[in-house]
C-alpha cells in the first residue's frame, strides 16, 4: 500500500506521463485556462458588463440619444463637492487606518506570540467585513446622543457632546470607517512585516547600523510598496462604502455613492438616473487609477517577499 | 418515416394544434384587456372577472406587506378571484419599479400594476409606460388627483406626522416651530435622506409652509432644518423601526399610518405616540397606473378595480392610510367607522392639499442641489 502510494507520487512529481510535456503550445494554454472559465464568465457578468452598461448610460439623455450633458453635470456644483468629499474621506480614512493598522499589525509580529496573532487575525476577517446599517447601528447604539457609553459617560462627569462634536459630522464618519479600515489594514499588511526577516535586522546590527538607520535604510524602502498598496486598497475600500453613511448622514454629507443612490434608486428624483450613471462613470474612473497603481505596487512587493 | 414516427408526429400535430386552440380565445381577450379603458369595454365587471380568471396571474412590485396593510389587500384579492399574485421587491423604491417596467418589458415578470411616488407616475406617463383605465369608481376621485385619461390616479395618503417617545420627551412638540426647542436637541430624526426618501421629502416640504415659504418655496423648509441642524436639535440618523424602538431617535417626522404602525410595533419598549404638526398639515399620496401591454393586462384592470372598490380601499383605511375615495364613501356611510375612528387625529379643518407638479419638480431638484451643503 505504502509502496505503492509512494511510487505513485514520485511518478507524477518526475513527470512519468510524458504526453503532458508534449502538448504543443496553443492546446496547452487553453487547458491551463480551462480552469479559470468559471472566473471569467462570472466577472463577466457581475463586473465587466454592468461596468460597461453604466458607461453607456452615462453619455444617453432620457430619450436613449448620446449626450455629455450628464457628465458636464457630475463635474460642478454639489456633484463636485460631492468628488470632493468622498475622495477626502477616503484619503482620512485610509491613511488613519493605514498607520494604526500598520502599528497593530508591526505590534504583532513583533510580540512574537502566537494565540495573540491568531485571534487577531480571525477578529479582524470578521471586522474588515462589517459594514452597512449594522454597523452604522453599533455606533448609533453606543456613542449616539442616546447611546449606551455616551450615557454612561455623562453619568460620571464626561460629555461626548458638549463640545458640539456629534457622530453625524465628517470625523464622526472617519471613526466609524475606521472600525473596518484597521482591520483591513491589519490582513493586507501582515504578511509584508513578516517578510521582513529578523536575520536582517541582526545583520544590520552587526555592522553598525542604529535601530533608525535599520529603519530608515533596510525597513522602509522594502515596506514601502506593500503599504502603499495597502493604502489604495483602503482607499478604494471606504470609498465605495454606501450603506453606512447613509443610515448615519441621511445625506447631510455629500457624497458620490450617496448622490449615485438618491438618483438611480430613490423615491424622490424620478428622471436623473442617467446622471447618476455619470457619476458611477467618474467613480469607475477614480478606481481605476486606484486600482492600476495598486496592480503597480503590488508587482514589486511581490518580488521581493520572493513569490 | 417509419410508422412509429408518424404516429408520434401525429400526435404531437394534435398536441400543437389542441395548444394553439386552447391558447387562442386568451390570446385574444389578453389583447381585448389591454386596450380596454373601462370595465366597460370587456364586457362590465363580470368579463373582467372572467378575463383576468384566465390569466390566472398578476404580478405587482415594492408592495411591503406592513405598509398600509398591502398583506391583507394582497391576501383577500388572491383569494378573491383565485388568482396567484407574484409579489416581487416588495422593499423596492418607485425608482426600482420603473427600472422593472422597463427592463423586464415583453416578459412574463414584467409588473402589471405599480404603486409610485406621484413624480415617477407623471414620468412613465411622459414616457409613454402606462395604459390609460378609468375604474367603476372614477367620478370619486377629486379631479387634482388623478390624470384626465386615467394614466394614473392617487390612490392613498397621509399626514406627515411628529412621531415621539413619550416616555423620553416630556413635553410633546406640537408643530415644527416646537421642534427647534432647545429641549429637543439631539432628538430629531427624518427617515433618511430627502433626496432619497420620499417621508423625509415630504417633511422638508411640509416644514416650508410652517415656515412661510408655502408650496412654491422649499427653501424656507430648507433653511429650517438648517438651523434645526446648527441648533444640534437635528440628528441625521436614518429613523427605522430599530432606531425608534431602541431610543435612539426619540423625535422622527413620517407619515402618519407609518407612525401609527410604529406605536403599534413598539408597544412595551417605548410610548410611541404622534401629533400631526399644527403649523403644517402636509398630505403626500402615491398613484397607481397599469403598465402598457404587460403579461397580465386583465388581471392588471381588475386589481385597480379592487383597490378602488369600496372593501380596498377600507383595507387601506385598516392600514391607517387615508384612501383616496374616503371622502365620498364617508358621505355613503361605507367607510369602516371604526378604522376610521382609529386614524390619527388630523388638527380640525384640515384638508387635503396636492401640490402643483411643477411646484413639486421645482422643490426636488432644489433638495437634490442644496441638502447635501446644508
Amino acid at each position: 500500500m505504502t509502496s505503492a502510494a509512494m511510487r505513485s507520487t514520485s511518478e507524477t512529481t518526475t513527470g512519468g506521463n510524458p504526453g503532458r510535456g508534449s502538448l504543443n503550445g496553443p492546446l496547452r494554454s487553453l487547458r491551463t485556462y480551462i480552469g479559470l472559465f468559471p472566473f471569467f464568465i462570472y466577472s463577466g457578468f457581475f463586473l465587466a458588463i454592468p461596468t460597461l452598461q453604466v458607461m453607456i448610460l452615462a453619455f444617453r439623455n432620457q430619450d436613449n440619444g448620446w449626450t455629455l450633458d450628464n457628465v458636464k453635470e457630475a463635474v460642478a456644483g454639489v456633484y463636485l463637492l460631492s468628488f470632493q468629499q468622498s475622495l477626502w474621506l477616503s484619503a482620512i480614512s485610509a491613511i488613519t487606518g493605514a498607520i494604526f493598522g500598520f502599528i497593530a499589525a508591526y505590534a504583532i509580529t513583533v510580540s512574537n506570540i502566537r494565540i495573540l496573532r491568531r485571534v487577531i487575525q480571525t477578529a479582524s476577517g470578521v471586522f474588515a467585513n462589517t459594514g452597512g446599517v449594522p454597523l452604522a447601528f453599533f455606533f448609533i447604539a453606543s456613542i449616539g446622543t442616546y447611546g449606551l457609553l455616551t450615557t454612561a459617560l455623562k453619568k460620571i462627569g464626561i460629555d461626548l457632546y458638549s463640545g458640539g462634536w456629534t457622530l453625524f459630522t465628517f470625523s464622526g464618519l472617519v471613526l466609524v470607517y475606521l472600525y473596518f479600515q484597521i482591520p483591513l489594514m491589519i490582513i493586507v499588511i501582515l504578511p509584508a512585516i513578516d517578510g521582513l526577516r529578523l536575520e536582517w535586522r541582526e545583520a544590520a546590527g552587526s555592522l553598525g547600523a542604529s535601530k533608525w538607520q535599520f529603519w530608515r535604510y533596510v525597513a522602509i524602502p522594502l515596506l514601502a510598496p506593500a503599504f502603499t498598496g495597502a493604502l489604495l486598497l483602503l482607499f478604494a475600500n471606504s470609498f465605495a462604502a454606501y450603506a453606512t453613511a447613509s443610515a448615519l448622514t441621511s445625506g447631510t454629507i455629500p457624497l458620490v455613492p450617496l448622490q449615485i443612490g438618491s438618483l438611480v434608486s430613490g423615491n424622490v428624483i424620478a428622471d436623473k438616473a442617467n446622471l447618476g450613471y455619470a457619476l458611477g462613470f467618474g467613480m469607475v474612473v477614480i478606481i481605476g487609477f486606484v486600482m492600476a497603481g495598486y496592480a503597480i505596487l503590488q508587482r514589486k512587493t511581490a518580488k521581493w517577499l520572493g513569490n | 418515416m417509419s410508422k412509429r414516427l408518424k404516429v408520434l408526429a401525429g400526435v404531437a400535430g394534435v398536441a400543437l394544434a389542441a395548444s394553439m386552440l386552447a391558447a387562442m380565445p386568451a390570446g385574444a381577450a389578453a389583447s381585448k384587456a389591454a386596450t380596454a379603458k373601462s370595465a366597460k369595454d370587456v364586457g362590465g365587471l363580470a368579463g373582467l372577472i372572467k378575463l383576468a380568471k384566465a390569466e390566472k396571474e398578476l404580478n405587482v412590485i415594492a408592495l411591503p406587506r406592513d405598509w398600509a396593510n398591502y398583506g391583507e389587500m394582497i391576501d383577500t384579492f388572491a383569494k378573491k378571484y383565485g388568482i396567484k399574485v407574484n409579489s416581487q421587491n416588495p422593499d423596492g423604491s418607485s425608482a426600482d419599479e420603473v427600472a422593472a417596467v422597463k427592463t423586464l418589458k415583453g416578459q412574463s415578470r414584467q409588473p402589471d400594476v405599480v404603486d409610485v411616488g406621484v413624480a415617477f407616475a407623471v414620468q412613465g406617463a411622459d414616457e409613454g409606460l402606462w395604459a390609460p383605465y378609468k375604474v367603476a369608481t372614477w367620478g370619486d376621485i377629486a379631479a387634482d388627483a388623478k390624470e384626465t385619461n386615467g394614466l394614473w390616479y392617487y390612490d392613498y395618503g397621509g399626514y406627515i406626522a411628529i412621531g415621539y417617545d413619550a416616555k423620553r420627551v416630556s413635553v410633546p412638540p406640537k408643530s415644527f416651530k416646537d421642534l427647534l426647542n432647545p429641549r429637543y436637541k439631539g432628538q430629531v430624526a427624518l427617515n433618511g435622506n430627502p433626496a432619497k426618501a420620499n417621508a423625509a421629502f415630504s417633511a422638508v416640504y411640509a416644514s416650508s409652509i410652517a415656515n412661510g415659504g408655502g408650496l412654491q418655496d422649499i427653501t424656507k423648509g430648507l433653511d429650517f432644518w438648517a438651523n434645526m441642524k446648527k441648533a444640534g436639535n437635528f440628528i441625521p440618523v436614518e429613523a427605522t423601526p430599530a432606531t425608534v424602538q431602541s431610543g435612539q431617535t426619540p423625535i422622527t417626522l413620517d407619515w402618519d399610518y407609518l407612525q401609527a404602525k410604529y406605536s403599534k410595533d413598539a408597544a412595551g419598549k417605548v410610548d410611541w405616540k404622534l401629533v400631526v404638526p399644527s403649523d403644517a398639515v402636509f398630505f403626500g399620496g402615491y398613484a397607481q397606473a397599469i403598465v402598457k401591454n404587460s403579461p397580465h393586462p386583465a388581471a392588471a384592470r381588475l386589481w385597480q378595480e379592487f383597490l378602488y372598490s369600496d372593501e380596498g380601499q377600507n383595507i387601506w383605511l385598516k392600514g391607517g392610510a387615508r384612501p383616496i375615495r374616503l371622502p365620498a364613501m364617508v358621505k355613503k356611510g361605507t367607510a369602516n367607522k371604526s378604522a376610521i375612528k382609529s386614524l390619527p387625529v388630523t388638527p380640525k379643518g384640515a384638508t387635503a392639499t396636492y401640490p402643483g407638479l411643477d411646484d413639486v419638480v421645482t422643490a426636488k431638484s432644489l433638495v437634490a442641489l442644496l441638502w447635501g451643503t446644508l
